[in-house]
């Protein structure tokens, strides 16, 4: 492939061009995270006064704590869940909208418009929506004779913020699909069906296929999300409860950093959410290099 | 196999273009049809319309007996060669063949035998667990024909299958389709924009312009008898010259210089006559049309002469053996003129 080269005449240019990044990704990722890092090894007293080394001490903890344990647990089926619902739903609505042959325009620019909505508004309508008071879901769930209360129920709790988090991520995951669809070349399904496929077998036997590495990428990308940046949701949702049913690991580092002032064990908490996170990426880089390519 | 069956068949596409005009055509059991015609003139449209891909505006398909209007592509037991060939890329070659059959329920066992036997013949052997990608060109084609002939359909249909060749490649591979085809017997339409091809493969063919038949014929008789100006501009190289000239009492002139005489059958008046650059010939000495030569292309065994009579830009082919000059005198036989009517450019009777 062919680069384009700027020489530049000054030689100090470049970097004072890469600056305003570079200073964006020191202040606000790689300084934390060393401090989050250094904090891991430490223990501060009740009243903040001295800080220790600890060793690993914080991380061992961890492995005894059964509230990070249900954590892990409820981070296992939330971060899979969100996945799921937000890819699968993603898939549906950019095949729908690829059979479409009127108005799909419309659609696709409504079908994008809850990624441009914050995570916190999100979460918020969604508890509006959910609310057992003045909600309109549980009004309409009573009428087939469930009654909702996701600050008393579990699973009720898990499924809100399940759908409260998945929710933008199907725009995300809509536009990947229309876009993967779109490559596929018309005439390899019009093959298809000369050669006796319908549409659902075709959809399985040459589409998915096909979309297999836009899937893989979005299981990835969706569940980093989930585990990653999902906070504002559950922050304005149920925030962790009821007793720790919503408690996913981002959101217990918050809890127990700067609500329980236990900063070791948060850092140490972490640190393992980005290893975790670390991992995923390798995964996925090195899957999209042999694995998924046909 | 079966004969298809084509009755006034229009195609008007969403947006009001009119692609393809009452067309009516019928094709014999096992006869091979070139729809031939330049960019676009609706001969995919016309070939999709078989094949079910296009919905028919009005007029009806049938295929064998039965009339396939409102038949999806996978019952009308078609097989369609795309010109990207259109193999599903995740599919080693075997299972590219075997997926229409496995979609019909064909037992395993004759699948096999059957994509051997497809397989033999086009000789892809060596690449059936291949995956497409890793295949060049010219087997990629040849794939795109295994996966058409496994199916054992009723009619072949293709279009433009041999554009993304090279030359060469495209030459050898037309001669084998045309083999193929006669082997298996099997009906086919076939789309070219490319008039060698048709000529060369053809039982009939059919010209397309502005989405009407212009003339249907067995290509010999399409390129010494073209049923229009637009026929005879299409259909052979270098294409047939055309000129605007007057008959008066079986003398043709061009230009007010007669270039021939003695034609008989053709009314006086004005008409464009048209003449094959191998018609074209140095004239004995002391007579002939005086021939401007502007430039020459050499094609080794023929040398094209490109020049004018009275400003009427015409080619001529000549043996390389002839000596030239730069301006020469040339005769025309009378009997090998072609007359159209000055307006509609139909050919005239003679
Ligand atoms: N899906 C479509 N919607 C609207 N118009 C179309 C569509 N497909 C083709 N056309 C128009 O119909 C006419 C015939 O198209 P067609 O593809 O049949 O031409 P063609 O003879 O195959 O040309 P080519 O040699 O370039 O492939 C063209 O004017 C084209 O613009
Ligand atoms: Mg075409």
């Amino acid at each position: 492939m062919q680069t384009k080269r700027t020489v530049f005449g000054n030689r100090l240019l470049p970097y004072a061009f890469l600056l305003p990044q570079l200073a964006v990704t020191v202040i606000f990722f790689l300084w934390p995270a060393t401090q989050a890092v250094i904090q891991s090894f430490q223990r501060e007293d009740a009243f903040g006064l001295s800080t220790t080394w600890v060793g690993l001490a914080n991380y061992a903890d961890l492995l005894h704590e059964p509230t990070y344990l249900n954590s892990l647990k409820v981070t296992a089926i939330f971060a899979p869940a969100v996945t799921l619902l937000s890819v699968g739903l993603g898939l549906v609505f950019a095949v729908s909208l690829d059979r479409l042959v009127r108005g799909s325009r419309v659609y696709a620019a409504l079908l994008v418009w809850p990624y441009a909505v914050a995570p916190a508004v999100a979460g918020i309508m969604w508890w509006f929506l959910f609310n057992p008071t003045i909600g309109l879901l549980p009004y309409l769930l009573a009428a087939v004779g469930y009654r909702w209360d996701h600050s008393l129920q579990p699973t009720d709790a898990m499924i809100l913020v399940v759908i409260a988090a998945s929710w933008k991520q199907v725009s995300y995951n809509f536009l990947f699909f229309m876009a993967g669809l779109q490559a596929i070349p018309k005439s390899m399904i019009e093959a298809a069906a000369i050669d006796g496929a319908g549409p659902v077998k075709r959809f399985f036997t040459i589409v998915f296929p096909l979309l297999s590495p836009t899937t893989f990428f979005l299981a990835v990308i969706n569940l980093v999300y989930a585990m990653f940046d999902t906070f504002p949701v559950i922050h304005a949702t149920t925030g962790g409860n009821p007793a720790q049913s919503t408690n996913i690991l981002v959101y217990k580092v918050f809890v127990d950093g700067f609500i329980g002032l236990n900063l070791g064990s948060s850092a140490a908490q972490s640190v393992v959410l980005m290893a975790i996170v670390v991992t995923l990426t390798v995964i996925q880089f090195k899957w999209v290099e042999r694995k998924v390519t046909y | 196999m079966s004969a298809i069956e084509i009755t006034g068949v229009s195609k008007v596409y969403a947006g009001g273009v009119r692609a393809v005009s009452d067309v009516n055509l019928s094709i014999a059991d096992g006869e091979f049809i070139v729809l031939v015609g330049p960019s676009g003139c609706g001969k995919s449209t016309l070939l999709r319309m078989i094949a079910g891909l296009e919905t028919i505006t009005s007029g009806t398909v049938s295929i064998g007996s039965r009339v396939v209007n409102e038949v999806d592509p996978a019952a009308r037991n078609i097989a369609m060669v795309f010109q990207n060939y259109a193999l599903y890329p995740h599919m080693s070659v075997y299972d590219n063949l075997a997926y229409g059959l496995r979609n019909r329920g064909v037992p395993k066992a004759d699948i096999d035998a059957r994509v051997a036997e497809a397989a033999r013949m086009l000789e892809i052997e060596p690449f059936l667990q291949r995956k497409p990608k890793q295949l060049s060109g010219g087997q990629r084609q040849r794939v795109a024909m295994g996966r058409a002939i496994v199916r054992k359909p009723d009619a072949f249909l293709f279009d433009e299958p041999l554009s993304n060749l090279d030359a060469k490649l495209r030459v050898s591979m037309r001669g084998e389709i045309r083999q193929l085809q006669r082997r298996l017997g099997v009906t086919s339409v076939y789309v070219t924009h490319d008039q060698l091809e048709a000529m060369t493969l053809a039982d009939r063919i059919v010209v397309l312009n502005g989405g009407r038949i212009e003339q249907v014929g067995r290509p010999l008789d399409v390129y010494h008898n073209p049923a229009s100006t637009f026929v005879a501009s299409f259909i052979g190289s270098p294409a047939m010259n055309l000129a605007d000239a007057e008959v008066t009492n079986g003398l043709v002139a061009i230009g007010g210089q007669v270039v021939a005489s003695g034609v008989s059958g053709v009314k006086d008046g004005q008409v464009i006559v048209g003449l094959r650059a191998e018609d074209i010939q140095p004239a004995a000495p002391g007579t002939g049309v005086p021939f401007a030569v502007r430039y020459i292309e050499e094609l080794g065994a023929l040398r094209l002469v490109h020049g004018s009579v009275e400003g009427r830009h015409l080619t001529m082919a000549l043996s390389p053996d002839l000596p030239l000059a730069d301006e020469i005198k040339v005769a025309v036989a009378a009997d090998r003129l072609h007359f159209f009517e000055d307006g509609s450019g139909r050919r005239m009777t003679r």
